[in-house]
């Protein structure tokens, strides 16, 4: 697997996890793979809602200790 | 001798040093510790005051202070804007051609709104992030004579509860013109819900619906078309206005991002420590940093007293005792004359409190308390 870079959002409640995402993803190349770390609940789904909305890859997603892993790719 | 370098003369540098001198009152008089400060502006604005400028209720020249006279007189206080950062040799280049030595540095140089990063942004939209900008839109609300006001966030922002204020404080104004039947709002964000604290959405929500602005989640503006008047979101939706308020984006200082400090220019810092990744000797608070909490005065301020005390320490002892837990505290103004506030942090998320006069009037204190407050005195 690529390298990804980590987007770390534990313990975000503002901007939070989603927002801290969308910047990193304006600061990416097309096909850079990036992986959030979240301590949210609701990142698990508002993160894959949004990335299938504007069009990027969700590539994996994933829970261990209470720490959301969410791994996307830059499609355009 | 220990040389500290504050690199940066706003709220956080200036509370930092000013924190360092009354730690290190002693050894600063026996010449055992310095402290310098390098900053871009002999003045010092307090930005939250912007908002007001832009409402007609607070004079331009309200926003300034010398920066010299709000720091303790032990500090060597140079404006001389740092230029290149030597960090393997401790050494910081300036403007003027001259070179800082340091044995502790910190940077805290802020952060800047860039309107280029969404095509036609600058030409079409208002703001309040600059004096000039401020003023500016205060005149489109006084010549505004009804249509369509839409409200447009960047990410990331200075402020996270600016967009909000903007529309409360804009109700009111046109409320207080008797024009609001001629006026609509429309509202956007970049996330799911109306702010990024599920608390405050989840308050303000049910206010928009009772003063009918409308708002739309998920929305990143992609363009402005500024002759159809619409905003085009990353996620496919569009917007039309006649007037276009935005919170721009924000990057770092670009001198951080030549110095290759940091992508964007925020650089990467330890969430607890604050010390720049990869360097013990070198820190990093407030805006600059890339870490997931809000860009706020607040932010720089509680990151300021933990990294004082540590920086004390460490100058003098050697060894950091303190963590910063992730620390903030922002009002809220929630119209012209009710606010509230939401305290948090990496663990405990905010419990808003319902809006009222007597945060209001606090906040209004506050404005003028903020001196005190970078001088060390509250
Ligand atoms: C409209 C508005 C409303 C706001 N409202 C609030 C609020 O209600 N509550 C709140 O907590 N926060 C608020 N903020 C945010 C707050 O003002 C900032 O987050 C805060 O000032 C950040 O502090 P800082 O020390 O990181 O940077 P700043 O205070 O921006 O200071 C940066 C300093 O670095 C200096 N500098 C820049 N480049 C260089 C260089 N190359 N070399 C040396 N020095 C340099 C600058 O001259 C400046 O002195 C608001 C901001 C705005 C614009």
């Amino acid at each position: 697997m690529s390298e990804a870079r980590i987007v770390d959002a534990r313990g975000s409640f503002c901007p939070g996890p989603l927002m801290e995402l969308i910047a990193a993803m304006k600061a990416a190349s097309v096909g850079d793979e990036l992986e959030v770390l979240s301590t949210d609940r609701g990142s698990a789904e508002d993160i894959p809602e949004w990335i299938k909305k504007v069009g990027h890859t969700m590539v994996s997603s994933s829970e261990e200790g209470g720490v959301y892993h969410l791994r996307v790719r830059k499609a355009k | 001798m220990k040389r500290i370098l504050i690199v940066g003369g706003g709220t956080g540098g200036t509370i930092l040093a000013n924190n360092l001198a009354r730690r290190l009152r002693q050894e600063i008089d026996s010449a055992r510790v310095s402290v310098t400060m390098l900053s871009a502006s002999a003045r010092h604005m307090y930005q939250p005051g912007l908002l007001y400028v832009a409402f007609g209720k607070m004079p331009a020249s309200d926003l300034y202070a010398d920066e010299k006279a709000l720091l303790d007189p032990s500090i060597h206080f140079h404006v001389d804007p740092a230029e290149s950062f030597d960090l393997d040799h401790n050494e910081v280049k300036a403007k003027s051609g001259k070179a800082y030595g340091y044995d502790y540095l910190a940077i805290c140089t802020g952060s800047r709104p860039v309107l280029a990063a969404v095509p036609g942004l600058m030409e079409n939209a208002h703001h309040v992030y600059t004096e000039e900008a401020a003023t500016k839109t205060a005149e489109a609300l006084r010549t505004f004579q009804g249509g369509r006001i839409a409200i447009v966030t960047g990410v990331p922002h200075k402020c996270p509860m600016v967009p909000l204020e903007l529309t409360f404080m804009m109700y009111d104004y046109f409320k207080d013109r008797e024009l609001l039947d001629k006026v609509s709002f429309t509202y956007t964000y970049p996330i799911g819900r109306i702010h990024s604290l599920e608390n405050v959405a989840k308050w303000a929500a049910p206010e928009f619906d009772r003063m009918g602005v409308r708002y739309e989640t998920l929305f990143n503006a992609k363009e402005v078309d500024g002759v159809k008047k619409r905003v085009h979101s990353e996620e496919g939706s569009v917007v039309e206005f006649d007037l276009l308020i935005t919170v721009p984006p924000h990057k770092g200082m670009e001198v951080l991002e030549q110095n290759k400090l940091g992508t964007s220019g925020w650089i990467p810092t330890n969430r607890a420590t604050l010390a720049m990744e990869g360097r013990d000797n070198v820190f990093v608070l407030g805006d600059t940093t890339n870490l997931p909490i809000s860009k706020a005065g607040s932010t720089a301020h509680y990151e300021a007293e933990v990294l004082g005390e540590n920086l004390a320490r460490l100058a003098t002892l050697g060894g950091a005792m303190r963590s910063y837990e992730g620390k903030v505290f922002c009002f809220i103004e929630a119209g012209k004359d009710r606010a509230t506030y939401a305290s948090f942090d990496y663990k405990n998320p905010p419990q808003p409190q319902p809006p009222s006069r007597a945060i209001h009037w606090f906040k209004l204190a506050y404005n003028r308390l903020y001196w005190n407050s970078v001088r060390g005195l509250l």
